[in-house]
């Protein structure tokens, strides 16, 4: 018993030294860090791992703490990369923003609510709480229960620009993960709610409903019909390295990557967000 | 010999004095740095983003995002959620501790005393599950609710966790009553009911409020279980149905989020600061309470 535990300690203090000793000089000047938005988290992850089978010299850090968090950390030079579901604020000019990727998100209902595709106009007199029952929608006789992000959210901050134009949106509900939102309207007869793709595509349970009559695809997002979408972004303090620019490039091109964590290339996009 | 061997014995007791000294300094300096920390953090959306300390206090316009800092919604929620969870979980827990210490067989309570003890122990994130699962679905079939989500739910949840700490502590404070009031009542021609009522409580009191208060704090408190089935709504409540938002349930919420230095996270500061304020006057309270019985 004595012997194993202290070969095991001798082979875990090896195991930990050895690679350092091969590819100790490289280490040196080729580590990134990147930590915020933990939407965005699992495709950078998912990057860095692949980026770093292939650059074995390069060690990349992925934290999440929410997109504010990862703004506020990249400003400081906490950190090499903030990941952001939203635009950097007004006044931090040394930020470069680099679009990674394009995130879809749905409008969900439950099934009893009777409705499969809803209006802007709709969209908003529901969550603006002028349109109490689904029946005035198009849907069954069903009270409405609206369930809202945080405000501090990003994907609530995404709902309110894109679809409510803007809108103050009144106190409702809250669920503060993509998981219970789900969760809650699969459970709540007459229930709306919105979360993002990787989310919503393979819970069951719910309705993803189409709007302005475009469903919730992305040929619909890149063919600029479903204006429910928004950038990825992640920002680094002054133009990157050379380091830092092939990983950003190596994470926006990979589209294997891409499709895999529910996310779209920004190449792939046909329209721009200016044309929503 | 002896004399070293005493020297020795002495300077080990001086070296743990100096630690004890020095673990009890570093407590106590930690304790003073997390209330200067939340009194500077805490106070800052007064003095420096010149909110009203009224407005905090009275406004229900809560929109951190854009400038409206009013939390009057979450405190209510906080009070009426704690005060559902005392109006229950009190009178129970003191008449359970009352069976416990005085009317249960020494056998039941022996058996029932350390499950009570579990229920303590028991992480707060279960009661909020079983609250989600089993008794949000219920209020909403039994009042025909959209949604079970509510005041009565977290109440209900908040009432169960304080009980065991009400039971024990209502418990104890009974057992220290002398044994000679309980004779001299009975001697009297009281019955044991009367014993109870008229003698036994009220020479416990001050115990017996130490133990309500205690689930005052544990409920004011309360976190994960509370924003698992309150629904939190930043809406002011006027109703147990409705949904609502506690100050904990709406600090966990967007702390994480809310940007750094922002008045949006100094009010959420605020907030936490006067949940801290609570608290001390609920020891206050405890101390006071003490205080009289000696």
């Amino acid at each position: 018993m004595f012997m194993s535990a202290r070969l095991a300690a001798v082979l875990a203090v090896a195991s930990f030294v050895a690679p350092l000793a091969t590819t100790g000089a490289a280490l040196a000047d080729t580590s990134i860090s990147a930590a915020g938005s933990t939407a965005l988290q699992p495709l950078v992850q998912a990057a860095a791992d692949a980026y770093q089978q292939a650059h074995s010299d390069i060690k990349i850090s992925v934290t999440g703490g929410g997109s504010r968090t990862g703004l506020s950390l990249v400003a400081s030079k906490s950190v090499d990369l903030g990941d952001s579901d939203i635009l950097a604020p007004a006044g931090s000019d040394s930020l470069v923003d680099h679009k990674v990727a394009v995130i879809g998100f749905a409008v969900v209902v439950n099934p009893q609510s009777g409705v499969t595709a809803l209006t802007k106009k709709q969209i908003q007199d529901i969550f603006l709480l002028k349109v109490k029952n689904w029946k005035d929608v198009g849907g069954k006789d069903q009270v409405i229960t609206v369930i809202n992000r945080p405000a501090s959210s990003g994907t609530r901050a995404v709902f309110v620009k894109t679809l409510l134009g803007g809108a103050t949106l009144p106190p409702t509900l809250t669920e503060d993960a993509t998981g219970t939102v789900v969760q809650k309207v699969s459970q709540t007869p007459g229930a709306v709610s919105y979360a993002a793709f990787s989310g919503t595509h393979s819970a069951s349970g719910i309705t993803e409903v189409a709007i302005d009559g475009a469903s919730a695809t992305d040929d619909n997002i890149e063919g600029g019909k479903y204006p429910f979408w928004s950038y990825e972004h992640i920002y680094t303090n002054g133009p990157p390295t050379t380091e830092q620019s092939r990983f950003i490039a190596f994470l926006q091109s990979n589209s294997t990557l891409m499709h895999k964590t529910g996310y779209i290339l920004v190449r792939d996009m046909k329209v721009s967000e200016n044309d929503r | 010999m002896v004399e070293v061997h005493a020297n020795t014995a002495h300077r080990d007791e001086r070296i743990a004095v100096v630690v004890l000294l020095a673990c009890s300094a570093i407590f106590v300096v930690a304790i003073a740095l997390i209330l200067a920390f939340l009194a500077f953090n805490g106070t800052k959306l007064f003095w420096g983003d010149h909110v009203s300390p009224f407005t905090f206090l009275f406004s229900t316009d809560w929109d951190g995002e854009n400038g409206h800092y009013g939390a009057a919604a979450f405190i209510a929620g906080s009070l009426v959620a704690t005060g559902m969870a005392i109006a229950i979980g009190g009178p129970l827990g003191v008449a359970i501790g009352v069976f416990f210490s005085e009317l249960a067989p020494k056998r039941v309570a022996d058996a029932f005393k350390p499950a009570i003890e579990v229920l303590v122990g028991i992480p707060s994130v279960v009661y909020g599950w079983l609250g989600l699962t089993i008794l949000v679905p219920g209020i909403a079939t039994v009042f025909h609710l959209p949604d079970g989500d509510s005041l009565l739910a977290a109440g209900i949840v908040l009432s169960i966790m304080i009980l065991p700490t009400v039971i024990s502590l209502s418990e104890d404070a009974l057992r220290v009553v002398p044994g000679a009031l309980r004779e001299g009542s009975a001697a009297l021609g009281a019955t044991r009911f009367e014993t109870i009522v008229k003698v036994l409580i009220p020479s416990a009191s001050s115990g017996l409020a130490v133990a309500v208060i205690l689930g005052v704090a544990r409920a004011i408190g309360e976190t994960l279980a509370v924003q698992l089935v309150l629904g939190n709504a930043a809406i002011f409540p006027t109703s147990l149905l409705q949904p609502a938002a506690a100050l904990t349930s709406e600090i966990v919420m967007e702390m994480g989020n809310a940007p750094d230095g922002s008045p949006w996270k100094d009010a959420l500061f605020s907030m936490a600061f006067l949940l801290l304020l609570i608290s001390m006057g609920l020891i206050v309270l405890i101390r006071f309470a003490l205080r009289r019985r000696t």
